[in-house]
């Protein structure tokens, strides 16, 4: 099978049955997303598929060989950050790390959400959707972080929006 | 999860082709990998149907939407039309699941979400719906999420979904193309079983049908809303929900379209409760009514209980503020 | 000369070398120094090691609550492709993960069950979807025996257990007829349900064996010094021969105190198959076969005379274990001190039911103890008529109750008169069922925090290289709480280095013995060693300078004494190092040591249906020196947002018909999502404890959590009338008390 991930091309032979996540995992040693659940209830696997957020552990690998596939270790490196990932190390949006690249990646593809204008359960009209922690909040409650950084979360990805407005 | 071929079909029409008893089609995945894993289901081929030309959200001649059976939850709530025109639905999509999940989850698959039931998804506890003939572990057992109304003696489940309570008040047409190359056209009040003695059966597709649209009427008057009462703030399937539209002339209820989440093994609709509104000028003793009507036949078994009066408390707020 | 700088607490510590330091890094709000690997998916956890030859392994679980396993049946399976073997050890297994701080094993032997899900076997396979595949459907006969699975059907038989942290049993003078004589009195029962941390990274070992029989595990373990005992007495192995890795852990909040079964069965399936073993527990394992916090049952009752004096507290408490196991939660640990009283009864009994081990959880005792306590003292408030702030003012003792020792520190009132102020409390209506938006009924709730202190033995290593660089080393861990961050700037600060010229190495058994993290003991006791390795090496320092350690000021990376400044690196030649070594001692008998705090917290409770939301919270605490108020703030933030889960969402159901969990997985066991937690304040009072160590910080992890369920339920009150007594505080049981929609 012949994958696209953060601009690179790799050819694994996993299993039928492997699902993204432990494509990502097992297979390419890109172990940034990760396993909390496997079951879609937690979020710590979160990717980027065309741009769109997506729970990698609830998707067969193979059902993905033709799409541009973006995880954490796509979005910036240690000494290069992602913007997300730099207001992350500043507000201390995380503690233990394990949620964090799931976070960080569902942050991502949830800014573009409201990029597109897209509203969510707490917007109050479904016309012009209004931006503000609330938002943040519900946008992101599909991110489990047992640690509950979720104020700092919610400082961090406000501090992007806003750079980005 | 146990190993499978995958077939990758090119057009509907070939989709279908692959018909057999372990054959399942599969497009976000979300749920059917989740039960796969548990080996809750267990099907033998895979169809992927996941990039044939079902995304599409058009309009039809009458008014309506014809909606993609592939459209992913997040396009369907985010579409201008569907936000302008069918808010019930666009606030039901956006109340389930995730954003993620809802990116992936699609419009037919969310029809054929299966129940949350624990013991469902629980391969160490009898299920009737799971194992046909095993017993029901949710009766005498934990059944908070499970359902008060529709239910049997071999089946307890709820039917899980938002999107489906709002496609149900909206009178929502389903339509498949069979293994014979059929198309059906299946309202949505025909489309799901109760469970009586075959809870496995929970609609009536035939064998490898495949949902291709659903189709919406042309909007109706009236306001319109959707309410979900669950155990946190987000990301948690519904303890009860109102899908509503409701238009008001004259003082005088007009039109009423209700259905319910969480009540049922299917989105619940029941025409009496509607009959009950239409015709009554809005008052708090009209709405108690018609959510006695509602309830009349409910049924708790231990810790679903609280539904009874839940249901009718927000059935209450809800023909309110959609009178309002 | 010993290179070790040791230290028990016999003596207070009246000066700080922290508070001489000339870097100014101490208490700062730095960033984490591992933080771009974590954000980057850089940090490594336990099953991420990239180990050749790797087999992966599917752990099995019983279906059944109490019996026997006859056969595991590896024909049933071995004939599924990519399948290599089934391995069990009846013997070996381990029935229960072990508690915190153990250096036996835990329980072993697998053959007897004992509760639902307990791990049999392994499977083994080249792939994990082999493994997985072969491991559901693996056949395991067994005969099922009567269990006893239901809390209510006996909790009239309890068993009085063994002393744990606090005695199971305690008296002083008559509780009976303080509350026979009180002026005004309450007697009330609150229950608490199972909880389960739920870390997001699930447990999760690699075991690997060298030629030597040494073994290596990747663990995700909170306490790898003595988890390492506890393995290698459960394999029958030197401790020599174990090493425990973990330099990055998932979470733990009490659930990877001790090893748990996935630990023993990789080792011992890496023996058997002479390759290594990846063992990670799929989610409803953490939830079925590691720990969980036990239910409660809490009698809890107030006295107090005519001048509103509290003249007694009892506080008797019923939780549940397995037979066998002493461990019990200590609810009552916070009573024994928190409440002044004269007459006093704090007592715990055990229900021995066939459910999982129940153990430690993020501040066990406190955690649930608290939501009855504070809960309880909230209805002894209004029954008065006073403001529990007021109560506070009247009531606070001036020495311990009960050993009638001096507290090391106790800001109590202060917590609660700033928090007051911050919060505005002032504005709050006493009267419950007052105020309103639109459909949402609000109200306010207050509570206090205390959370017991404890110094455990740690060791740490510091060195400086040639070329002026530091680096700390020890077994200590980082499970999110900032270790990695708050020894570096400890080191910084008393060494002078900037904290990116301080490396942090910790995680590894290979390093100094430390006490890991639990308890909240971490950063005082692993925080205290480097310190002491740090003060050895200032003298080192001051010896090469030909000064008095006093004389010597290090700032920069240079060392700055006579009017002379040299670089670290030049006074050090090839490099020194030190150890420094904490043990408790006489402090803690001769002072009662324990942090404070204040929660404050408005909810909103929906008129029509009984949702509650929490719309704000503040919370105020002391807990000694903030070592960084960024970290420190983070480990509040996460302990309130375990408060809004106790209070309204965390609910662990026990199937009675046989002890399964029935909510087994993060879907129906519900943690706060982010939209249940608001944009949450804490803010810290000054505070320096010499009593409790070198460097005057006490625990800070756990208070969060502590008290801060009962201020929920308390604003839940204040906001509707309804006092909920049986947590969490779902919308059923405030339906039929709620107004008439």
């Amino acid at each position: 099978m012949h994958f696209t991930i953060n601009g690179t091309a790799y050819t694994a032979e996993p299993d039928i049955r492997t699902s993204l996540l432990d494509l990502l995992r097992e297979h390419l040693g890109l172990t940034g997303s990760k396993k909390g659940c496997d079951h879609g209830q937690c979020g710590a696997c979160t990717v980027l598929v065309n741009g769109r957020r997506i729970n990698s552990c609830l998707s067969l690998a193979v059902m993905h060989q033709d799409d541009e596939i973006t995880t954490i270790e796509g979005l910036g490196t240690p000494e290069d950050l992602h913007p997300l990932q730099a207001a992350f190390v500043k507000h201390d949006g995380y503690q233990c790390g394990y949620c964090t690249p799931g976070q960080i990646c569902s942050a991502v593809g949830m800014l573009d959400e409201v990029k597109k204008g897209w509203p969510s359960h707490v917007s109050e009209t479904l016309g012009d959707v209004e931006f503000n922690d609330g938002e943040i909040s519900e946008r992101m409650s599909g991110n489990l972080c047992r640690c509950a950084a979720y104020p700092n979360i919610v400082d961090a990805i406000r501090d992007v929006a806003e750079a980005k407005a | 999860m146990k190993t499978f071929t995958y077939e990758k079909p090119a057009s509907v029409e070939e989709a279908v082709g692959f018909v057999g008893a372990g054959t399942r089609f599969i497009a976000g995945g979300t749920n059917l990998l989740d039960l796969m894993k548990l080996q809750v289901e267990t099907p033998d081929k895979l169809v992927d149907i996941s990039r044939l030309d079902l995304a599409k959200i058009e309009d039809t001649d009458n008014g309506g939407l014809l909606i993609g059976a592939l459209v992913p939850n997040s396009d369907l709530a985010a579409d201008t039309r569907v936000r302008e025109k069918y808010e019930v639905l666009s606030r039901a999509l956006l109340a389930g699941a995730s954003g993620q999940l809802r990116n992936k989850a699609t419009t037919g698959g969310n029809l054929l979400q299966r129940t949350r039931c624990y013991y469902f998804y629980d391969p160490a506890m009898a299920c009737n719906k799971r194992t046909p003939g095993s017993g029901c572990s949710a009766i005498g057992g934990y059944n908070r999420i499970l359902a008060i109304l529709g239910a049997s003696d071999s089946c307890i489940a709820t039917h899980p979904g938002d999107m489906p309570v709002a496609m149900r008040a909206l009178d929502a047409t389903i339509i498949t193309l069979t293994p014979g190359g059929d198309r059906r056209r299946i309202s949505i009040h025909d489309f799901y079983r109760l469970p009586g003695d075959t809870p496995e059966i929970e609609t009536v597709l035939e064998p490898g049908e495949l949902i291709t649209h659903v189709e919406l009427p042309a909007p109706v008057a009236g306001k319109q809303l959707y309410r979900k009462v669950r155990d946190r703030a987000s990301y948690a399937f519904a303890l009860v929900s109102v899908a509503g539209l409701v238009s008001v002339e004259n003082g005088k209820i007009a039109t009423a379209q209700l259905a319910f989440g969480g009540l049922g093994p299917m989105p619940w609709r029941d025409s009496r409760v509607e009959e009950a509104l239409i015709g009554m000028a809005p008052s708090d003793e009209v709405f108690a009514a018609a959510a006695d009507i509602l309830l009349a036949d409910a049924q708790g078994y231990g810790s679903n209980d609280f539904k009874i009066p839940l249901m009718k408390r927000t059935l209450i707020a809800c023909l309110r503020e959609l009178t309002a | 000369m010993s290179n070790t700088n040791s230290l028990k607490m016999d003596k207070p510590v009246p000066a700080s070398l922290l508070d001489s330091g000339s870097q100014g890094i101490i208490g700062r709000p730095l960033d984490r120094k591992e933080g771009p690997l974590k954000v980057t998916g850089q940090a490594t956890y336990s099953a991420e090691y990239q180990i050749p030859n790797l087999a992966y392994g599917y752990l099995v679980g019983t279906k059944f609550g109490r019996g026997k396993v006859n056969k595991v049946d590896a024909d049933s399976v071995r004939a599924i492709p990519g399948v290599i073997d089934v391995v069990t050890d009846f013997k070996t297994f381990l029935q229960n993960s072990q508690q915190g701080g153990e250096t036996s094993a835990p329980t072993q032997g697998v053959q007897d069950v004992h509760y639902f899900g307990e791990i049999v076997a392994i499977v083994l396979a080249e792939s994990y979807e082999a493994a997985r595949d072969a491991g559901i459907r693996l056949k395991v006969e067994y005969e099922e025996a009567e269990g006893r699975f239901d809390f209510e059907a006996h909790k009239d038989e309890t068993t009085k257990p063994p002393p744990n942290n606090i005695p199971a049993h305690f008296k002083q003078g008559d509780v009976e007829k303080a509350m026979a004589d009180a002026a005004t009195s309450v007697d009330v029962t609150y229950t608490t349900p199972s909880q389960n941390s739920s870390a997001m990274e699930p447990h999760a070992s690699i075991a690997v064996w060298d030629e030597d029989g040494a073994l290596t595990l990747y663990g995700s373990y909170q306490m790898p010094t003595s988890d390492k005992s506890q393995l290698a007495k459960s394999l029958g192995v030197s401790d020599k021969k174990v090493r425990i890795i973990a330099h990055y852990i998932g979470g733990g909040f009490g659930s990877k105190l001790g090893i748990a079964p996935e630990s023993v069965a990789a080792a011992v399936a890496a023996k058997q198959l002479g390759r290594p073993v990846k063992a990670v527990m799929t989610r409803p394992q953490v939830f079925e076969t590691t720990v969980r916090r036990s239910n409660t049952e809490q009698r809890v009752r107030f006295s107090v005379d005519g001048a509103g004096k509290l003249t007694g507290v009892g506080h008797e408490t019923l939780t549940s274990n397995l037979p066998g196991e002493g461990f019990f939660e200590p609810t009552g640990i916070g009573t024994h001190f928190a409440y002044s009283g004269e007459n006093r009864l704090i007592n715990h009994d055990l229900v021995e039911l066939d459910w999982l081990l129940s153990g430690s959880m993020r501040a066990p005792g406190e955690a649930v103890g608290m939501m009855a306590t504070e809960a309880a003292l909230d209805e002894l408030c209004h029954k008065l008529g006073v403001d529990p702030i007021d109560f506070w003012k009247q009531n606070e003792p001036s020495e311990d109750p009960e050993e009638k020792i001096p507290f090391s520190t106790r800001q109590l009132v202060r917590c609660l008169e700033e928090g007051a102020k911050k919060f505005g409390w002032s504005k709050r209506n006493a009267t419950p069922g007052q105020v309103r938006d639109g459909e949402w009924m609000i109200g306010m709730g207050v509570a206090i925090a205390v959370r017991t202190n404890m110094l455990m033995e740690s060791s740490a290593k510091v060195a400086i290289d040639a070329n002026g660089r530091a680096t700390v080393s020890s077994a200590m861990t980082d499970i999110g709480t900032g270790s990695y961050t708050i020894l570096g700037q400890i080191a910084g600060e008393l060494l002078g280095l900037p904290l990116d010229q301080v490396s942090v190495v910790l995680g590894d058994t290979d390093l100094p013995d430390a006490a890991g993290s639990g308890g909240s003991w971490g950063a005082g006791s692993s925080g205290s060693a480097v310190y002491l390795a740090c003060e050895m090496l200032r003298e080192k320092l001051a010896k090469a300078m030909g000064c008095d350690p006093e004389a010597l000021t290090l700032k920069d990376g240079r060392a700055i004494a006579d009017n002379r400044q040299v670089s670290l690196g030049s006074l050090v030649g090839d490099g020194i190092e030190a150890v420094g070594s904490i043990a408790p001692g006489k402090m803690e008998k001769e002072r009662k040591q324990s942090s404070y705090g204040a929660h404050f917290v408005e909810v909103g409770v929906n008129a029509t249906t009984g949702e509650v939301r929490v719309r704000r919270m503040l919370g105020v605490f002391s807990a000694g020196r903030i070592l960084n108020a960024k970290t420190a703030r983070s480990q509040c933030l996460g302990g309130m947002t375990f408060g809004i889960g106790a209070a309204l969402t965390e609910d662990l159901v026990h199937d009675p018909r046989n002890g399964k969990l029935v909510n087994h997985d993060l879907g129906e066991y519900h943690v706060p999502v982010n939209a249940d937690v608001p944009q949450i304040e804490v803010h810290f009072l000054e505070e320096r404890d010499q009593f409790a160590n070198p460097i005057h910080a006490k625990g800070i992890g756990e208070l969060g959590i502590s008290g801060c369920g009962a201020a929920i339920g308390n604003a839940v009150f204040n906001a509707t009338g309804i006092r909920v007594r049986d947590y969490p505080i779902t919308v059923d049981k405030l339906l039929d008390h709620l107004p008439p929609v």
